[in-house]
């Protein structure tokens, strides 16, 4: 992907008669996907770790790999919440209640860090807010 | 909706599951000739009983194994025995095999336990062994051979090279989609033991196993799996009913190799999702299974449950006792030969919005 992005950048660089605003190289993008790897990793540290909440319990008990979080369905009405609800709010249920935690805020960057390692798992899977 | 599940709704559950089934305590014509009496046991499995500190347990798991045993005592008539399929721990500790221990011992009936891997790797089995004796073994109970197998074991240098503590060896096989963990085995030992056992047994005798893990190669990045599955079942398929029975997996299963049935039964702690629903893995359900649904976060025990399960058509029926949906019964078909779901098996009258992906 990340080498498919430079082609593209490369390739509209050569094509282009006008230099494109806000050229970026491969340094970049190298920089920014490390930096996304590196919270989505401190994601999964989290997420198996069992020090979200107080009583133990890890995110990973429940849903190895992040299994059926589907990430790609918010924003989604939840029936229980009785509203449309975004993803980290659905995280911030289980924190409080399967781990019996406190609910963390929406930029905490734990929060970032968990909704970034939900994400990875669920790589290609096309967005489908509102399903159930 | 949650319903306590009593005699009657049980006896409704097997009134529906129509042919499979008999009425409670009959006397059954064999195959191959003479009587065997119907009998029926208890399956309950995977509680995950896991201390926080001191006296604090993890109250939800908790209530999965009350829930499970007080409800199991209720059904009358009385199942003949009860087995404990694995995972009465979290993380192997004393306190934990304890404390789920003394929740257990409010069965009625004996009680029949299977090693499972949060018992086993803290101190390799040796406190479960003094709370449930010997890790592998069989009976005979009313015509029908039983095999408990360990089947959880692993690699020696897995097991006693890799990790500098007891309490890490713990936590890298505790964790389901742990890549450090490694594959579930019965072992060249055990299966020495398994054919020697077996070798003692008219090959028309209905054989049943009772293991940890499938006894089946499902998924093998979450350890939905054993190792030397196909040996173990080359020694099994002489035999012309087997039915293995196999916790672990937190979920419906059910699967026919050869001669073989396989079901797996629900855990009382916590749902797991089904293997194919993790995007970067692919599809590893046993074809034959029609899904569980889809848990529903909001209630607590939904998606956990325990089983009614029955020998009296010869093979393994089993009930599974749902705590958020309807009961599902799978049992063995003759004509189709193999285990099917007496309700689901057109995806039609299932419940689309709670199907997995």
């Amino acid at each position: 992907m990340r080498r498919f992005t430079i082609a593209l950048v490369l390739g509209a660089v050569l094509l282009s008669p006008a230099t494109l605003a806000d050229e970026f190289t491969g340094t970049d993008v190298d920089r920014w996907q490390s930096e996304f790897d590196s919270v989505a990793k401190k994601g999964r540290e989290l997420w198996t770790s069992g020090a979200l909440g107080t009583n133990s319990v890890a995110c990973a008990q429940c849903h190895p790999n992040a299994a059926n979080t589907h990430p790609e369905t918010y924003p989604k009405f939840q029936k229980q919440l009785g509203k449309v609800a975004q993803l980290f709010e659905m995280v911030n249920w289980c924190i409080r209640n399967p781990l019996q935690g406190a609910a963390l805020p929406a930029d905490d960057p734990k929060m970032t860090a968990l909704v970034a390692y939900i994400h990875k798992e669920r790589k290609g899977v096309a967005i489908d807010a509102g399903k159930h | 909706m949650t319903r306590l599940i009593t005699r009657r709704s049980v006896i409704a559950a097997g009134a529906a599951a129509g042919t499979l089934t008999t009425l409670p305590i009959s006397m059954v014509r064999l195959a191959f000739g003479g009587t065997r009496e119907d009998f029926s046991f208890t399956y309950i499995s995977d509680s995950h009983i896991q201390q926080i500190k001191g006296a604090s347990f993890v109250r939800n798991w908790d209530m999965g194994l009350k829930r499970a045993v007080a409800e199991a005592n209720l059904i009358t008539p009385e199942a003949d025995f009860v087995m404990f399929g694995g995972d009465l721990a979290q993380l192997g500790k004393k306190e934990e095999l304890d404390h789920g221990a003394e929740m257990l011992s409010h069965v009625k009936g004996k009680l029949h336990s299977v090693m499972g891997e949060h018992d086993y790797y803290l101190d390799l089995g040796e406190y479960w062994s003094k709370l449930y004796g010997p890790q592998w073994y069989s009976f005979d109970h009313k015509g029908v051979h039983f095999v408990v197998l360990n089947s959880i074991l692993t690699t020696d240098e897995w097991t006693f090279h890799r990790w500098p503590t007891a309490e890490q060896r713990m936590l890298e096989m505790a964790g389901l989609d742990n890549p450090n963990g490694s594959p579930f085995m019965v072992g060249e030992k055990q299966r020495a033991w398994l054919k020697d056992d077996l070798d003692k047994v008219a090959k028309d005798t209905p054989l049943i196993v009772f293991s940890h893990s499938p006894l089946q190669k499902i998924y093998k990045g979450w350890n939905f799996w054993t190792d030397d599955a196909e040996q173990v079942q080359a020694l099994l398929q002489p035999f012309k009913t087997v039915n293995v029975i196999y916790g672990h997996v937190h979920q419906i299963q059910y699967n026919q190799i050869g001669n073989i049935s396989f079901n797996a039964v629900m855990a009382t702690a916590w749902p797991w999702p089904y293997p194919d629903t993790y995007a970067q893995a692919g599809a590893h359900v046993p074809v034959l299974t029609v899904p569980m649904n889809r848990a529903d976060p909001f209630f607590e025990r939904d998606a956990t449950g325990w089983q009614m399960i029955d020998v009296n058509s010869g093979r393994v029926t089993a009930r599974y006792q749902l705590w958020d949906n309807g009961e599902r019964v799978v049992g063995y078909d003759p004509k189709l030969g193999k285990p099917v779901d007496k309700k689901y098996q057109e995806a039609i009258v299932r419940k689309a919005p709670q199907l997995h992906y």
